[in-house]
């Protein structure tokens, strides 16, 4: 039966939808009545409503800025809040000869050149119709007053109360919570517009950056009826703002007072990490910078002074400084060692001064030119000797030191929470071939092993690494926030835990790190003399000018600023490590030195109580033994 | 034996006299509703665009390119249509998935192909005409009201172009295609328990989705979505300034190129999909009801000819044409006027631009097509 009945088929499908259509006819016409019944509603029960919005009087939108969180360091010092200040804003709409206008206010106010380049610069950034746009910040009262009286000759200018970003302890955190400011037109295009409505202001760096999203809020909104002149009348409806989170840092103000006052007025960087949260106690680079010249724009002249300045105060060392890390990582070489099998930990080799590789001439000096003797791995921590490690670093090969050396963060950003971070450099064979097409000499890999060649570090990873020793090889990653409103921040990218083969290494190299501060010929003992509590550490320092093969170094021939880094890092106390901190001194010739003690003024205030720490100087202090490359 | 509406009966000779718009292949109902919403349009846009002649002229060429491709389709029997139909599906489809790989972005959509020195061009546009020609061709050659398994093949159909334009994205494109499917099979007489039943398997679908895998970024986009007027900042924008331009309106409006909301650059997109509410806001309710009568009569006429089509497959593609052109007006005046989500779907022959206005006068040509080239028969 091959389809006989198609005729009939054919009948029926058009009785089908036939009926369909009436159906559909019927719907479309109550859609059509509902659509008309609505243009009703609207031009005719709502007209009076909608004309009056319309004809005299004008229905805006206009966007209320959330409050900015505030941030505190950890004991509730307020580190960064916003104050009310007077701006001056433009409504380019009402205006009726901006340009008169501008001239107008240049002549009431007494503005300069350069002030009414940077109001007309304001004046470019995108926005609604009717939008104001603030162009004048922190008024004083004198202009405010010459403003009110003139009002009625400065149609579109308006004088409004906002909050503008400030930061109490100015220079103390500028590198470490960073500051706001104007959002400039990359920002514009990465931003969410309607979130960022009415909101003049981004964080620029640092935590203010990084937690942007946190710190923001939520933009509410203000419908208003505004007359024929743009006055407001009335406020139809408003939905409040939501305010910004306010955060908490780990940051401990006093701390960073003690660190600031220990450094003196030398440049440098000091981190403290507390080694069982990964936060960050104390951030100092300095010099530094007053954070609130930023916040609503800063002066040509302000900027061009800190920019070429030679002491580089916008400069963050922690978080940017690129240092050669010298003897500070020469524990973790000691325990690539042992990891691999290489040494032992009473193997000895014999320093005559210097170390050579089988079939060539080239000396590879100790910074002790008369030798130490026979050496094992205590006294060479204890003596920082630099042979023992060449010959450790010739064992194990670069292959071997880049991968355990990799677990520890360097050469990789470390931190959670730090938007400037830089990754630094642990050279490898691969990366010499990619980036330079050069092999790997195997002279290369001696001086690896004592922190000099290719290899880079940050002030940051120099801690992190120290304080991932003292945590036993558990990671956390450094962080500035505890919390915000109650919530830690989330962990990301964690980096697996170092495991060690034998788990007992990490106390055998913390022990050796003992013997830096409180060994017989420790190069650091003068730091840690008359201590109440075990600490353990390791001194370097970074050379800033290669020294010339068979050259003497000399730091009195040598200008103040070629002179060698110095560098420490260290955690304490022993047996419940509760800081870990890593100082970078420059120019500052000697770790056990000049570095060291920064350290130890940390571990004082931090451990020892109520009692403040009077950073005296020690009178052993001349007994330091000096340490080089 | 009646003869059919509108076609005269053979001459004494029995030789066959048809009309001249027969022979032209032309519906002249059509075409002088079409031409009245052309001068309709003119008007205001000229008001829209703020006096901007050059914007009339240009929006007359678009005109003049589709009443063109509009008469050139309507030459084309439908039968020519139906033989060509599976390769243009398959086709329209690989440009769509060509469009997600190589397509031109703008505005944050991914919507056009371009073939350097040559066009530009949307191929969403052309499915918008071959998602109603599949429908009715492969439910057109089976029985009716259709099986279940060929519901499911239809759905098919549908949902492929409908996934791939929605990824674009294009809400609004996606709306009018799966609409335009979807009228096939409802003219088909899909039967009532499939109707209720999907529907009643929407619902707590949508429930199940909402509590158990949204999150709530997604939630909230959806919330604006559904009330755009809580987020008055963003999408809500646009519809406070438009029903304050419509409401304003009143009965009669404040006359041609007197409307002051819509001239503010209060309202953003009024010469494209919120140019209703400069008509609303300039001619009033009167204007908006004349204009609502002359789409009624558009699709009266639509249905009309779906009436009187002659083979399941032109019965199906006008009927899902004329439905889909409803479609256009109800969603685009609903949002307008803040009935209904805002998705970019434009006011047919009224708002500017091109494309769309082209590819709804080819629709056209297509029904003309299909009155003008009936076969002589009679019907009992």
């Amino acid at each position: 039966m091959a389809k006989p009945i198609r005729i009939k088929d054919h009948l029926n499908d058009a009785g089908i939808v036939q009926r369909r259509i009436i159906l559909a006819v019927l719907f479309i016409l109550l859609l059509a009545f509902g659509l008309l019944a609505r243009m009703y509603w609207l031009q005719v029960v709502q007209y009076e409503h909608h004309s009056t919005l319309s004809e005299n009087n004008r229905v805006h939108v206009q966007p209320v800025p959330p409050a900015r969180g505030r941030i505190h360091d950890r004991n509730g010092v307020v580190l960064a809040e916003n104050r009310p200040s007077f701006s001056l804003s433009i409504t380019r709409e009402r205006t009726t000869d901006l340009d008169a206008t501008i001239e107008l206010l240049r002549e009431l106010l007494q503005l300069g050149d350069d002030d009414i380049e940077q109001l007309r610069r304001r004046l470019q950034q995108a926005r609604r119709p009717f939008e104001a746009v603030p162009v004048m910040f922190n008024l004083t009262e004198e202009q405010i007053a010459r403003i009110a009286v003139n009002q009625f000759r400065l149609p579109g200018i308006d004088v409004q109360a906002s909050f503008v970003r400030h930061y109490p302890q100015a220079e103390h955190f500028a590198h470490s919570v960073g500051y706001v400011g104007r959002i400039n037109e990359r920002e514009q295009e990465r931003i969410d517009p309607v979130a960022y409505a009415g909101t003049h202001y981004i964080g620029k760096t640092g935590v203010e950056r990084f937690y942007e999203d946190l710190l923001h809020g939520k933009v509410g909104y203000e419908e208003v009826e505004t007359n024929a002149r743009g006055r407001v009348l009335r406020v139809l409806k408003r939905t409040e703002p939501v305010s910004g989170r306010d955060l908490t840092l780990h940051l401990d103000s006093d701390l960073q007072a003690v660190a600031e006052q220990a450094l003196g007025n030398r440049r440098g960087a000091v981190v403290a990490i507390e080694p069982k949260s990964g936060g960050v106690l104390a951030f100092v680079s300095q010099p530094a910078f007053n954070p609130n010249l930023f916040v609503t724009g800063i002066s040509h002249a302000d900027y061009g002074a800190l920019r070429d300045s030679l002491d580089q105060p916008l400069f963050n060392r922690v978080l940017r400084g690129l240092y050669p890390p010298g003897s500070t990582i020469k524990q973790i070489v000691a325990l690539a060692g042992l990891d691999y099998g290489v040494t032992t930990r009473t193997a000895r080799v014999y320093d005559p001064g210097f170390y050579q590789l089988p079939n060539n001439s080239h000396k590879y000096r100790n910074w002790n030119r008369y030798g130490d003797g026979w050496v094992d791995m205590k006294l060479a921590m204890a003596r920082s000797n630099d042979t023992y490690f060449y010959d450790l670093a010739h064992k194990l090969g670069i292959d071997r030191m880049h991968e355990f050396m990799s677990q520890f963060g360097l050469g990789s950003r470390v931190s959670l929470d730090m938007f400037e971070e830089t990754a630094g450099l642990m050279p490898s064979r691969e990366w010499k071939r990619a980036s330079r097409r050069q092999p790997w000499y195997p002279g290369e890999t001696l001086i690896t092993g004592i922190g000099q060649g290719y290899m880079l570090t940050t002030p940051l990873q120099l801690a992190q690494s120290t304080a991932l020793i003292a945590n036993r090889g558990v990671w956390k990653r450094p962080r500035m926030l505890m919390t915000a409103d109650g919530l830690p921040p989330d962990e990301e990218d964690t980096p697996p835990d170092v495991v060690l083969k034998n788990p007992d290494d990490w106390d055998f190299i913390i022990k050796t790190m003992e013997e830096v501060m409180h060994g017989e010929r420790g190069t650091s003992r003068a730091a840690a003399a008359g201590a109440p509590y075990r600490m353990a550490g390791k001194t370097g320092t970074a050379q800033v000018v290669a020294i010339a093969q068979g050259a003497r170094y000399d730091s009195e021939a040598l200008k103040e600023r070629h002179r060698d880094h110095a560098l420490f890092v260290g955690f304490a106390p022993l047996d419940d490590p509760q800081i870990a901190v890593a100082v970078m001194v420059e120019n500052g010739e000697s770790g056990g030195r000049v570095a060291a003690p920064v350290a130890r003024a940390l571990f004082d205030a931090w451990l020892l109580e109520p009692e403040p720490s009077p950073e005296t100087d020690d009178p052993e202090a001349d007994n330091v033994m000096e340490e080089a490359p | 034996m009646k003869p059919l509406a509108g076609i005269s009966p053979p001459d004494s000779r029995g030789l066959r006299r048809e009309p001249w718009w027969m022979r032209l292949h032309v519906d002249p109902w059509l075409l002088l509703l079409v031409l009245v919403l052309a001068g309709v349009a003119g008007f205001v846009l000229y008001s829209a665009s703020s006096k901007s002649m050059a914007m009339v002229y240009r929006q007359g060429a678009h005109y003049a390119i589709g009443l063109a491709a509009m008469i050139c389709v309507a030459q084309f029997k439908p039968r020519l249509m139906e033989r060509w139909l599976p390769p243009a599906y398959l086709i329209s489809v690989f440009l769509l998935l060509l469009v997600l790989l190589v397509g031109t972005e703008a505005k944050g959509a991914q919507r056009w192909i371009r073939i350097p020195g040559l066009i530009t061009f949307q191929p969403s546009e052309i499915m918008k005409l071959v998602m109603p020609m599949s429908v009715a061709w492969y439910l057109g050659r089976r029985e009716m009201p259709p099986r279940f398994k060929h519901v499911c093949v239809c759905l098919l159909i549908i949902l492929v172009p409908v996934v791939l334009i929605l990824k674009q994205p294009d809400l609004g494109t996606t709306l009018l295609i799966a609409a335009s499917g979807l009228f096939g099979l409802l003219l088909a007489g899909l039967r009532w328990r499939y109707i209720l039943g999907s529907i009643l398997l929407l619902v707590p679908g949508a429930a199940a989705m909402w509590f158990f895998v949204m999150h709530g970024y997604q939630k909230q986009r959806v919330l604006t979505f559904l009330n755009p007027e809580s987020d008055p900042l963003g999408a809500g924008w646009n519809i406070i300034q438009s029903k304050a331009a419509i409401g304003s309106g009143g009965v009669f409006g404040k006359g041609w190129l007197q409307g002051t909301q819509s001239h503010l650059d209060f309202l953003p997109e009024g010469h494209t999909d919120f140019i209703i509410a400069v008509l609303a806001e300039e001619f009033g309710l009167v204007g908006v009801a004349l204009l609502l009568f002359v789409y009624l009569l558009i699709i009266a006429r639509g249905l009309y000819i779906t009436h009187h089509a002659q083979e399941s497959f032109s019965k199906l593609l006008a009927g899902s044409i004329t439905l889909t052109f409803f479609v256009y007006v109800f969603v685009n005046i609903g949002m307008v006027s803040g009935l209904l989500p805002v998705v970019g779907v434009p006011l047919p022959l009224i708002s500017y631009g091109g494309t769309s206005l082209i590819t709804l006068l080819v629709g056209f040509g297509i029904l003309m097509s299909i009155h003008t080239h009936r076969k002589w028969m009679t019907q009992r």
